[in-house]
């Protein structure tokens, strides 16, 4: 068990607005007992960042639905940048198939497209949770 | 005599449909309870019990006379078909140009131009990560884009949609290539397809607003500009799309949409136009889902109900004013990523829905545009569909051909109560702008829509290839568009260089002089087109009204 719920930012960057999907699994995190952060669409990517820290996250998760995954390496950097390594990364939405290899090189945890359920997802961010306390666990010990 | 004979009739049918309720039930052995999205019961059978031919007069009537559901004009589309027009939008303004004369060539009879969405967040290009740039609409910032975009296109003679919301820079450049080209604008016809601004701060995130106000202010303005200046413009488009793709149910969509649109006309009343002046230059668009009778219910419900509006609450005297003039969009939500090519079949379905209801004009999804921008085959398929069902499937043979179905007709009036009680609730809270600014309609969005996805997990509504029918080969992997980076980066070298070059003082005076008149009571939209005549570009124009009139921030309710 972990000491205290598991924390999430649900968040959207770049510049679409489609927000159905992003909204829709802030409710079924929330709905599994998790700590949910929500921001709306056309994060700066810094504001993620700053969130994730001031927030203290575990997972950050970033819904895509026009592109706005191409992206995704700009905050892994900025998120590796302000040492927040431990931080796990998930994405949701359209990520066509042949985008998907470079999102989880770049260092992308899961990517979840549609027909993904609820309990995919609520298990998933569980076990990202977990190893990213227990990374951060380490990263504070060295 | 006769009435007697009839009474005896009624007799008969209700035993009749007794016991075939009772050989029914025995013989469906389960509950089948059918709901639809907007909620309302499906009965396995409709009978003249549920509709019958004694309410024609006052439900129905002839095409294009009232009430209006059998249609908005005398011919409907055996006189003329729908108009094809296919939202069109990627890459550089050269990319668009090569699209849309591919499109015309092939039938398309009107054409769109969808921004990229770093226009819609209201900046150019050269402030805007390259990898976004052009990959669902083109980079249009400019006059000069425009013009190139629109190269050989004969704009006096063909219908334009523009997706453009306020404070509309994409119109502007439309009427200075039209003045530099010499096209008279009252021959400029066609749409402002994002003029609903309330729809952006409820539904649909794509867009940087101005503050509700300033918004408020801006949409009016151009109205007024648009029946002066550009006769033949239909200045309000309002969107029940967007609502229905973020979540509202058929008869919540019909309702919202309804109820801006009375928003609006208030507003333009309020400063002062008369409602014969504007109501005409009203148009509608809405989604068309899978649910198909739903649909065709929806719209002829709703066409009805403006039809009663109009007259009743502003006294409009001209029938151009009680038209319910619509465009509809395959629904985008109902298409899935898994098996892309069944969409094609999707999209069949909500077009056959689409045409039933009565539409204008319509836009057929490519089969990939869950995805991305179509691919150029993905997109002769989608103009394609809509060649085969008027030509081979004769669906423009018989006007409104559903009508008199007692399943249509009973479907009809229950979606036109159930879209009267949205209305109302929104009436009661003091109108759609008051009700969108204590963020009453953004929380039935959201209900709806987790209501509808936890259908879909078990299963009570079904989506192919997503929870049923699930396929054991891997899915088909179809082409997603990208812009080439190469060029979009030489058109944002390009357009740098525009900027540089370009009569500052002209621009600085533009610029004052919008300003000016934001803070002023001169028609700001006015100032708009007159900036963009003098090479401001989109972004500069945007930054300057933000800072006047403000930003909008929208209510996010969960």
């Amino acid at each position: 068990m972990m000491a205290y719920p598991e924390r999430v930012l649900v968040t959207k960057i770049g510049f679409d607005g489609h927000d159905r999907g992003s909204r829709v699994v802030a409710a079924y995190l929330r709905d599994a007992g998790m700590e949910v952060i929500y921001t709306p669409p056309w994060q700066e990517i810094e504001t993620v960042v700053k969130l994730a820290m001031q927030e203290d996250v575990d997972v950050v998760g970033v819904s895509s639905l026009a592109t706005d995954h191409l992206i995704m390496p700009d905050l892994i950097a900025a998120l590796r940048d302000a040492e927040m390594r431990h931080v796990r990364l998930i994405v949701g939405g359209i990520i066509p198939q042949n985008e998907q290899p470079e999102l989880m090189d770049a260092g992308v945890s899961a990517i979840f497209g549609p027909g993904a359920t609820s309990e995919e997802i609520v298990e998933t961010v569980r076990k990202l949770a977990v190893e990213a306390r227990a990374a951060r666990e380490t990263a504070e010990v060295v | 005599m006769s009435k007697k004979a009839s009474n005896t009739n009624a007799v008969t049918l209700k035993d009749k449909q007794a016991e075939w309720k009772v050989r029914y039930d025995k013989e469906i052995g389960q509950d089948r309870t059918v709901v639809n999205r907007s909620g309302l019961e499906v009965r396995p059978l409709y009978t003249p019990l549920d509709w019958s031919d004694s309410r024609y007069g006052e439900d129905l009537g002839m095409p294009g006379e009232l009430p209006y559901t059998r249609g908005i004009y005398n011919t409907m589309h055996r006189g003329r078909t729908w108009t094809q027009r296919q939202l069109i939008g990627l890459g550089t303004p050269q990319d668009y140009n090569e699209r849309v004369r591919m499109l015309l060539q092939q039938g398309a009879s009107a054409i769109s131009l969808l921004p990229c969405n770093s226009g819609f967040r209201g900046i150019d290009c050269d402030e805007s990560p390259l990898p976004l740039l052009g990959t669902c609409g083109t980079v249009i910032n400019t006059v000069d884009h425009m013009d190139a975009a629109l190269d050989g296109v004969p704009i006096g003679e063909i219908s334009t949609a523009m997706n453009d919301p306020t404070p509309f820079t994409l119109f502007a450049f439309l009427l200075s290539v039209a003045k530099r080209r010499g096209v008279p604008l009252d021959k400029i016809t066609g749409t402002a397809n994002q003029s609903d601004y309330i729809s952006h701060f409820v539904a649909n995130h794509m867009f940087y607003r101005l503050s509700q106000p300033g918004a408020r202010r801006v949409f009016v303005d151009h109205v007024k500009f648009c029946r002066e200046h550009v006769p033949n413009w239909n200045p309000v488009s309002v969107v029940g799309q967007h609502m229905q793709q973020a979540g509202a149910t058929p008869a919540e969509t019909m309702g919202l949409t309804l109820s801006t649109a009375i928003q609006y006309a208030d507003d333009c009343i309020e400063a002062g136009m008369d409602p014969d002046n504007f109501l005409p230059r009203f148009t509608f668009f809405f989604d068309i889902s899978i649910s198909f009778f739903e649909e065709v219910a929806k719209f002829r419900a709703g066409r009805r109900i403006w039809a009663k509006i109009v007259r009743e609450r502003y006294g409009a005297k001209d029938p151009r004013s009680w038209r319910f003039k619509f465009h509809g969009q395959t629904s985008g939500v109902d298409l899935t990523q898994q098996q892309p090519l069944n969409n094609i079949a999707r999209v069949t379905a909500q077009a056959i829905a689409g045409i039933f209801g009565g539409l204008q004009s319509m836009h057929t999804d490519g089969f990939d545009e869950a995805m991305a921008c179509p691919t150029e085959d993905a997109a002769r398929i989608a103009v394609a569909t809509q060649n085969i069902l008027r030509e081979e499937a004769h669906l423009c043979d018989v006007i409104d051909p559903l009508g008199g179905s007692y399943y249509v007709e009973s479907l009809t009036n229950e979606m036109e109560e159930k879209i009267f009680q949205v209305m109302d609730s929104i009436e009661n809270t003091g109108g759609m702008y008051n009700a969108v600014d204590a963020g009453i309609v953004q929380r039935m969005i959201g209900k709806s829509a987790l209501e509808y996805q936890s259908r879909i997990e078990t299963g009570a509504e079904k989506v192919v290839g997503v929870n049923c029918y699930q396929s054991e080969v891997e899915d088909r992997e179809v082409d997603t568009y990208r812009p080439n980076r190469d060029a979009m980066e030489a058109q944002v070298t390009a357009f740098k260089a525009f900027k540089a070059d370009r009569k500052q003082a002209d621009v600085d005076r533009a610029l004052a002089e919008l300003a000016r008149a934001a803070n002023g009571t001169e028609n700001v939209y006015q100032k708009v087109v007159e900036a963009a005549d003098n090479g401001v570009t989109h972004g500069e124009i945007i930054a300057c009204l933000r800072r006047e009139l403000g930003f909008g921030h929208p209510l996010m309710v969960a």
